[in-house]
């Protein structure tokens, strides 16, 4: 009797860390493509993609002070993933402005220690703006999910008073929060949207010409710093996008996350293979996987070394990632 | 024929005023005396640094977690709770090899990585040595550290040489641990000094120039790489040993060797000029010694603003480095006082 419940309660919070893995991959390829984009057109590794992340998250932080009460502020969400998404691929195109694109004829590692350089002055930003305590949000956006099941379980228990000790165990019936519903509604359309431009369009086709080539792309007259800033605008908007939803799902926020989260996603990007769009998905989910059941069952303290283990048994031996393809260095 | 050249006269004159500093009235001035002697500490850790980004052109990034394996494996051999418990001198030199040889052995397999995924790689492995750190309590002593390290200076065998000189709990007080340290800064840079002239420093500029270049002349990369990071890592560990015995315990890991450090660290190095011994002092002594002491001093005078955190210096500390790092890259990649280029 005894197994037979654990086993049942095994299976079933398994299959729910399984999901919240998932969910987090698609947030953590959402960044990724942050830095994919960039280090496909560029080679660089824009240390402070996951920094832009953690602004748009402040953004959204204090955006939702001015939120309205709830039934409203279903209206308020469309207007947070217009607002933080802009600004996050502004801030993007004036850093890359500013800062590396001054730096395009230097050796490779001068624009990776500028980006480092970007990264600590957007952390301090954040730190000038929240404080050095982790914020939560008070707001209310997103029906809850507390409420609802509570109601249903006291007329349960009204009902059939007996069972309730077996509802205790039981772990939360909802597999999907709105949060998690919010986050896939925003993850499909955006990386569909993004497929789509990249695939079809004139200035997709610009942009895989400059990833493969960027003098020939210059002399078949594509405008190679447009592209670039294109790139990284791209890549803020969907740091942003991933900032509001994060913000929501997550609901704690602080000045040091865009490292931690950043360097998760970048990992994502590098298992794919680095300049791979469906790399990125597919490393997302799979660090995702690694960051939730990795939590669980070898323990919250050795998750960072986890994923910092696959990142660098990969750049060992297999750096083009899953997808990649193999590149033999020039002279 | 020039026998002294500018920077060897700025290096005179800023070991000059090193030896100099405990004659100042440093408590009248409101300077913590220990901060002073972090300062040196991190001189040396800077310049180790220096072996590995700055001839050899590898950007490690994860120079703190070193500096942790330093400072832990001095903790080990120091505390009571192990039945080591050797000297000053004894631990300096096994912390030195042994940081050396762990940081070797982690390294040696993604030597062969392109700059930026080596710099990522080392970023990792920062990551990981902290977080080991950080649980094997049994060993490190985790979050709580390895606490009271005070050995005795010398090996038992020489104790009545420690008595004759008086030193005996006495040296590491504040002006005669800190000339220790000035002494062992001054070995490493001229050390280092006679490095850069000989067939292997030779060796590093070149790789660090022309990686393929230097191959094609018969240098055998991989083996000079490692022997850069076996030296860099082996002064980061001693400036990890000295820290721990300063600071008389092993300090929380993820306060002291996380990647923000090393970040730091790097920033001190490449303002004072990649490659340029001269500039690592320059660099340390400008950009840490405002970090750790010159917002103290100021912080006085602006006690008197608003209490608003854009008036406390404290919540400008990032901005900073992060300015030197765009700052320096994008107008002056070679630093305050660039190497000399022949």
């Amino acid at each position: 009797m005894d197994l037979c419940l654990f086993a049942e309660f095994s299976f079933q919070s398994l299959s729910q860390y399984v999901l919240n893995g998932l969910l987090m991959g698609a947030l953590f390829a959402l960044i990724a493509l942050g830095y994919t984009l960039v280090y496909g057109i560029i080679e660089l590794v824009n240390f402070a993609h996951g920094d832009v992340f953690m602004l748009g998250c402040v953004l959204t932080y204090f955006l939702c002070m001015f939120a309205p009460e709830y039934p409203t502020s279903l209206i308020f969400i469309p207007l947070l993933l217009l607002i933080v998404p802009i600004c996050c691929s502004l801030l993007n195109i004036t850093i890359n402005y500013l800062v590396y694109r001054p730096l395009r004829k230097a050796p490779r590692l001068v624009p990776l220690v500028s980006a480092l350089g970007v990264s600590f002055v957007l952390i301090n930003v954040g730190q000038m703006a929240i404080g050095t305590s982790p914020k939560s949000i008070q707001a209310q956006l997103l029906p809850s999910e507390t409420n609802q099941s509570s109601a249903n379980r006291e007329t349960e228990n009204a009902t059939r008073s007996n069972e309730a000790s077996e509802e205790l165990t039981r772990p939360r019936r909802s597999w999907l929060t709105w949060a998690d519903i919010l986050l896939i509604g925003t993850v499909i359309p955006a990386m569909t949207g993004l497929a789509l431009l990249v695939k079809f369009t004139k200035i997709g086709k610009a942009m895989r010409a400059t990833a493969q080539n960027p003098i020939a792309a210059r002399l078949m007259g594509i405008n190679v710093e447009f592209v670039i800033a294109l790139t990284f605008a791209l890549g803020g908007i969907f740091a942003g996008l991933a900032a509001v939803v994060f913000t929501l799902k997550i609901t704690t926020i602080d000045y040091l996350m865009g490292y931690k989260n950043g360097l998760y996603a970048f990992t994502a990007a590098v298992v794919g293979g680095v300049g791979s769009i469906p790399g990125a998905v597919l490393g997302g989910i799979l660090i995702g996987l690694i960051y939730s059941l990795g939590a669980v069952y070898i323990g919250g303290a050795w998750v960072d070394a986890c994923i910092f283990g696959t990142l660098i048994i990969l750049l060992v031996f297999r750096p083009s990632g899953i997808l990649g393809t193999r590149v033999r260095e020039k002279v | 024929m020039k026998y002294f050249s500018a920077s060897s006269v700025v290096a005179v004159l800023v070991f000059g005023l090193l030896f100099l500093v405990p004659n100042l009235p440093l408590g009248q001035l409101g300077i913590p005396s220990n901060l002073v002697t972090e300062l040196l500490i991190l001189t040396i850790l800077a310049l180790g640094l220096n072996v590995i980004i700055g001839y050899t052109g590898l950007l490690h990034l994860g120079i703190a977690g070193v500096y942790g394996i330093g400072t832990v494996c001095t903790g080990i051999l120091v505390t009571e709770a192990f039945p080591f418990q050797q000297s000053f001198v004894i631990t300096l030199i096994i912390s030195t090899v042994v940081t050396a040889l762990i940081s070797m052995a982690i390294t040696a397999p993604v030597l062969r990585l392109r700059g930026d995924y080596f710099a990522l790689v080392t970023l990792g492995f920062c990551e990981i040595v902290v977080t080991v750190l950080k649980e094997f309590e049994h060993i490190t002593g985790g979050k709580k550290t390895l606490q009271n390290l005070r050995p005795p200076l010398f090996p038992e065998f020489l104790s009545s040489l420690e008595q004759s000189l008086d030193l005996v709990g006495k040296w590491r007080i504040f002006p005669i641990f800190y000339y220790i340290c000035l002494g062992l800064l001054l070995l490493i840079f001229l050390g280092l000094r006679n490095l850069e002239k000989s067939r292997i420093g030779r060796g590093f500029v070149a790789i660090r120039e022309d990686e393929l270049a230097a191959s094609a002349m018969g240098l055998n990369p991989a083996k000079l790489k490692l022997m850069a990071i076996g030296i860099g890592s082996g002064i980061v560990g001693l400036a990890g040993c000295l820290f721990a015995v300063h600071s008389t315990n092993t300090t929380e890991p993820q306060v002291s060797f996380t990647f923000n450090v090393s970040v730091i660290i790097l920033a001190s190095v490449i303002l004072g000029g990649m490659g340029s011994r001269t500039g690592m002092l320059v660099g340390v002594l400008l950009l840490l010694g405002y970090d750790k002491i010159g917002t103290r001093l100021l912080s006085d005078v602006l006690s008197q603003l608003p209490d608003k955190p854009y008036f406390k210096l404290s919540s400008w500390r990032y901005m900073i480095f992060g300015l030197v790092l765009i700052l320096m890259m994008r107008f002056r990649p070679y630093g305050i006082i660039p190497e000399k280029r022949n």
